[in-house]
């Protein structure tokens, strides 16, 4: 198959969908590669460079157009190129075919395929195709340098003989792959990060980027595992109490990053006016959604502007068009991987596979229909989070009710010992003369603080505690002692036998449980 | 010194010993806890021997001195892989005390009925009269008599029976804890097969041994001589010695326990026998301690007390779980190079390392993989070993500081982040049947959870079972390592790979 790439026509898009890199693994899948003169220019990729790695410079697009059987793009198709489509073709790039209807259409009557690369499922097998993620992820990045270009001041704290220097605060909303990116950068380069997301089950990611989350509490959180891993829509009371915690944090901020976008819907307003208007100035807000309306109320798309107090706020749209080298290798080579899906035989065949989840999720049109939306893909994205603890959602009432109940339980149990053990000791005390009794009571009393002092002692020193038992158990040669003066030999000899073993019993006893105390010591 | 200045001395030696018991509860005041129970035997043996009422001052050091030379003997050289034994041993020498004692009681009563009937004297009587003319009472045969004598003979009817039933307890208690502990010592020591034994008829023959002693116990009450006591002695022996053969090797830690236990209650019942206080206060703590230490290690093996008395892993409710997989041995090498890249390490070690006496290898094993910045900890299970907290003692004993050394609860989160786990000669308490198979006889005892660990080394000397018998799954397991061979020997050359 004959794969051309075209020059991007989009207005200031410096990106383009294949690379020399790219043509060479894509001719070992056994492809032949056209690309149109100047294509890679903004991206630093020179026609002579094309040439080198084997691919065919065509002098302009339509020839391109004509002599493709794949056509590969970064943007989505504008209307002249929407005409160039003929039938058997194949087109892959970025589609939106949910917002874009009609070039759905004009390609379904052209006859052609289209392969939406923003279409890609989000399954651990697609991530190298994943073209939308590799293009957040420089947008990330991007966002943060672009922010920092625009802010006066460093982004590290630093002790310097001129004096103090604060480390600059960044907040970034929505932890999706931009969110992440743009958090890396910030804390590497030494900024104080913080990270708000709707999806909680992210915190963890958040903290292990070196950002610090921030914790809403609200019980109606959301599970982004039945969403694909994308954010869904929120309540009106989870957003009002979103709203608060970033009024509450916009003074502190200087720098604010938002990549808050929900898939097939205008972007969340999530940075209002009078939070803007609470920044300190030259503070800088760097707004991804931008292009979506932007998730802050003053942001015009494509443009930077500064606010009246001094705010920046940058609402460019082309954010990895502004690393056209960096986002062309990703994505030419995002492309690559998709080919080699579509090629599993490496000869140059495409076999569109519909069955296969990957290419199925990503395909829009094919063979004069129109195949968006795809069916749900068989195997889930995500593993659905488990079920976070029931015990949560216990009222503070039943909460307390158990801890009543446990409580009375605790009680009944222990007055029926009481009571049980009271009514031993008035039986035994009913036939027992009181000078037992008086020794029964030492003995009951003694018992009891024996269980209160053992339950104490740690579970290392249980063989220690054995051995001083033992040795306090020696004490029976109290009684040896007491009958050793008694006038009957035989009474003589037992007592003096059971002194000498009781003794055995204290020196030995006490001494091993030294040698054993004297062994356990500190690193 | 007066009976006041004794008493007085009595409750200062109480005291003491409960403050030494409590001190136990961590390593460093546990140092100084020891000094408090010998300040407190010191005090109670001092006043009491030159107490009033004591006689053959001359015999009592002779037995006072040969008794701490033996002890100080013994203890200055028992290995401390051999502590299990020698716990065992000491338990012995109070049952037999006991023992002595109570048959001293019994023969001093008769002593004092057969004086008293010589001089015309009945006890009613005597009861009557105060101290300046019991002196002269009977011609002044009453002074000659010692403390415990006095006391004996100002007892009425009732206390004598109170009395006899003392005895018998204590005699009873005292020759079960004698023989039982006997036995118990034959098999830690490995002197008496540690498999359960049991005589034809079972816990039967035991029951009608109980049931024997209790009707002798009757004929005693009834004035029936002494030969009913010494029956109950022989009796009783042949109880114990029954019992605790019928009891396992891996269930010692609670026989232990227990006759800790016995030993302490026998003591109380003594200082029933003799009405001093001291004694029973002593006694009590003894056997509550024991009894405590009993529970914990029931608890930690999830077996009802009962059944660990009764002897034997019983009661499974069908086949147990067929193992799938097969175990894969590994040499020092392999071995050597996942501890090189392991960051955490956790060691489990059991009763095996104590027979292969291979805690100094475990401890410089732990020296050389700390130096290498390793976080490196041990999880020790309860019932670890032969007697409670034995492992303790024994990585004490090679210098494993005891802050790495953790319980079985305090640790059993982490092994998901742990790299490498060794398991050195510890079988059961590692055993996932215990969480998996319900019808594993071990089913539902907590285990420490090895498995979860990255990567798991068995250090074991052959293919076998352990003691329970019990086929441990955790060994097929496709993370686990069987590191065959003598642990002493294997860790040796372990250690000459890793610098």
């Amino acid at each position: 198959m004959r794969i051309g790439a075209p020059r991007e026509l989009h207005d200031g898009e410096a990106r383009v969908s294949m690379t020399p890199a790219s043509a060479r693994d894509l001719r070992k899948l056994g492809h032949a590669c056209l690309i149109e003169a100047g294509a890679g220019l903004a991206a630093g990729f020179t026609d002579a460079a094309y040439e080198e790695a084997g691919v065919t410079v065509v002098p302009d697009a339509a020839t391109l157009w004509a002599e493709a059987e794949i056509v590969t793009k970064v943007r989505p198709p504008l209307d002249e190129e929407l005409g160039r489509l003929r039938e058997g073709q194949t087109l892959i790039s970025f589609f939106y075919p949910g917002q874009n209807a009609e070039a759905l259409g004009r390609a379904k009557d052209a006859g052609a395929t289209v392969i939406a690369m923003d279409m890609v499922p989000r399954i651990s097998r697609a991530q190298k195709m994943d073209a939308l993620s590799s293009m957040a992820n420089i947008a990330g990045y991007r966002a943060v340098i672009e922010a920092g270009s625009n802010f006066g001041r460093f982004f590290t704290g630093q002790v310097t003989a001129a004096g103090k220097v604060p480390p600059a605060r960044v907040l970034v909303i929505g932890a999706g792959v931009a969110g992440l990116a743009a958090i890396g950068t910030a804390t590497s380069l030494g900024a104080v990060t913080l990270a708000f997301d709707v999806r909680p089950e992210v915190a963890e990611q958040i903290e292990s980027m070196g950002a610090e989350f921030v914790y809403l509490d609200f019980e109606d959180s959301q599970d982004s595992a039945a969403t694909g891993g994308y954010a869904a829509p929120s309540s009106p009371e989870f957003r009002e109490k979103q709203l608060a915690k970033f009024r509450e944090l916009a003074p502190e901020i200087d720098i604010v990053i938002s990549t808050a976008l929900i898939p097939g819907r205008d972007a969340p307003v999530l940075w209002t006016r009078d939070m803007v208007e609470a920044m300190k100035p030259g503070s800088v807000i760097v707004d991804l959604a931008a292009e979506r309306g932007g998730n802050c109320e003053l942001t015009v798309p494509e443009e930077k502007f500064v606010t009246d107090n001094g705010v920046t706020i940058i609402g460019y749209t082309d954010f990895p068009s502004r690393m056209a080298a960096q986002a062309s290798t990703l994505y030419a080579t995002n492309i690559r991987h998709m080919m080699a899906d579509l090629t599993p035989a490496k000869d140059g065949v495409v076999n569109h596979n519909m069955e296969d989840d990957v290419i199925r999720g990503a395909t829009a049109t094919h063979r004069g229909e129109i195949t968006y939306p795809p069916p749900k893909p068989k195997t889930a994205a995500i593993a659905a989070a488990p079920k976070k603890e029931k015990a949560r959602e216990l009222t503070v009432e039943e909460k307390r009710g158990q801890e009543i109940a446990a409580f009375k339980k605790q009680t009944k149990d222990q007055i029926g010992l009481l009571a049980a053990g009271a009514l031993v000791m008035l039986l035994i005390g009913a036939v027992a003369p009181e000078s037992f009794m008086s020794h029964f009571i030492v003995f009951a009393l003694a018992c009891f603080v024996g269980f209160q002092v053992i339950w104490g002692v740690s579970h290392s020193l249980h063989t220690p505690l054995m051995a001083v038992t033992n040795a306090i158990s020696g004490i029976v040669i109290l009684g040896a002692l007491l009958q050793i003066g008694s006038g009957n030999w035989l009474v003589v000899f037992l007592s003096f036998i059971a002194v000498l073993i009781a003794s055995i019993n204290i020196v030995g006893g006490f001494l091993v449980t030294r040698r054993m105390l004297a062994m356990f010591r500190k690193s | 010194m007066s009976i006041g200045i004794v008493s007085a001395a009595y409750i200062v030696a109480a005291i003491l010993f409960i403050l030494s018991l409590g001190g136990l509860s961590n390593q460093e005041s546990a140092k100084r806890a020891v000094w408090y129970g010998i300040a407190g035997m010191a005090v109670a043996v001092f006043v009491t021997v030159f107490g009033p009422g004591v006689h053959n001052l001359f015999l009592i050091l002779v037995a006072i001195a040969a008794g701490g030379f033996a002890g100080w003997i013994v203890a200055g050289r028992v290995q401390m892989t051999e502590m299990p034994q020698l716990v065992a041993a000491l338990h012995s020498f109070v049952g037999l005390a006991a023992v002595f004692i109570g048959l001293n009681a019994d023969i001093m009563l008769h002593d004092v009925n057969a004086l008293l009937a010589a001089n015309g004297l009945d006890r009613a009587a005597l009861a009557l009269l105060d101290p300046t003319e019991l002196a002269q009472a009977g011609g002044g045969f009453f002074g000659e008599l010692t403390g415990f004598g006095k006391k004996l003979a100002l007892k009425d009817a009732a206390e004598i029976g109170i009395l006899k039933t003392e005895v018998f307890l204590g005699i009873f208690i005292g020759a079960v804890t004698f023989t039982g502990s006997v036995v118990a010592f034959g098999k830690l020591a490995g002197r008496v097969d540690g498999k359960p034994k049991k005589l034809p008829g079972g816990h039967m023959l035991n029951a009608a041994a109980l049931a024997l002693c209790l009707a002798l116990g009757l004929l005693y009450l009834t004035g029936a001589g002494i030969w009913t006591m010494v029956l109950v002695t022989l009796i009783a022996g042949f109880i114990g010695w029954h019992l605790i053969m019928g009891i396992g090797g891996a269930d010692m830690p609670v026989v232990v326990s227990m006759l800790n236990s016995y030993s302490g209650w026998a003591a109380a019942a003594i200082g029933f026998t003799l009405g001093n206080d001291l004694l029973i206060v002593t006694g009590a703590l003894v056997g509550s301690s024991g009894a405590i230490l009993s529970y914990i290690m029931c608890k930690a093996m999830n077996r009802k007390f009962v059944s660990v008395i009764l002897g034997g892993f019983g009661g499974t409710s069908g086949p147990a779980m067929a193992v799938e997989g097969e175990q894969i041995a590994i040499d020092a090498d392999g071995v050597a190079q996942a501890l090189e890249d392991a960051d955490s390490v956790v060691i489990i070690p059991g009763y095996g390392m104590a027979v292969a006496q291979a805690q100094q290898s475990v401890s410089e094993l732990t020296r050389r993989l700390r130096a290498q910045g390793k976080t490196v900890r041990f999880a020790i299970h309860p019932v670890a070993g032969r007697l409670p907290g034995h492992m303790n003692v024994l990585l004490a004993e090679a210098r494993v500081p005891y802050d790495i050394v953790l319980e079985m609860d305090e640790i059993n989160d982490d092994f998901p982040e742990t790299d490498v786990a060794i398991v050195i000669g510890s079988n059961d308490i590692v055993n996932p049947a215990a969480q998996d198979d319900p019808n594993s006889p071990i089913a539902g005892m907590p285990v420490l959870e090895v498995w979860k660990a990255k990567q798991v080394f068995v250090s074991k000397r052959g293919q076998g079972t352990g003691y329970s018998g019990i086929e441990n799954p955790l060994f097929f397991k496709d993370n686990t390592r069987m590191f065959y061979g003598d642990a002493k020997k294997s860790l040796d050359e372990l250690l000459g790979k890793i610098a």
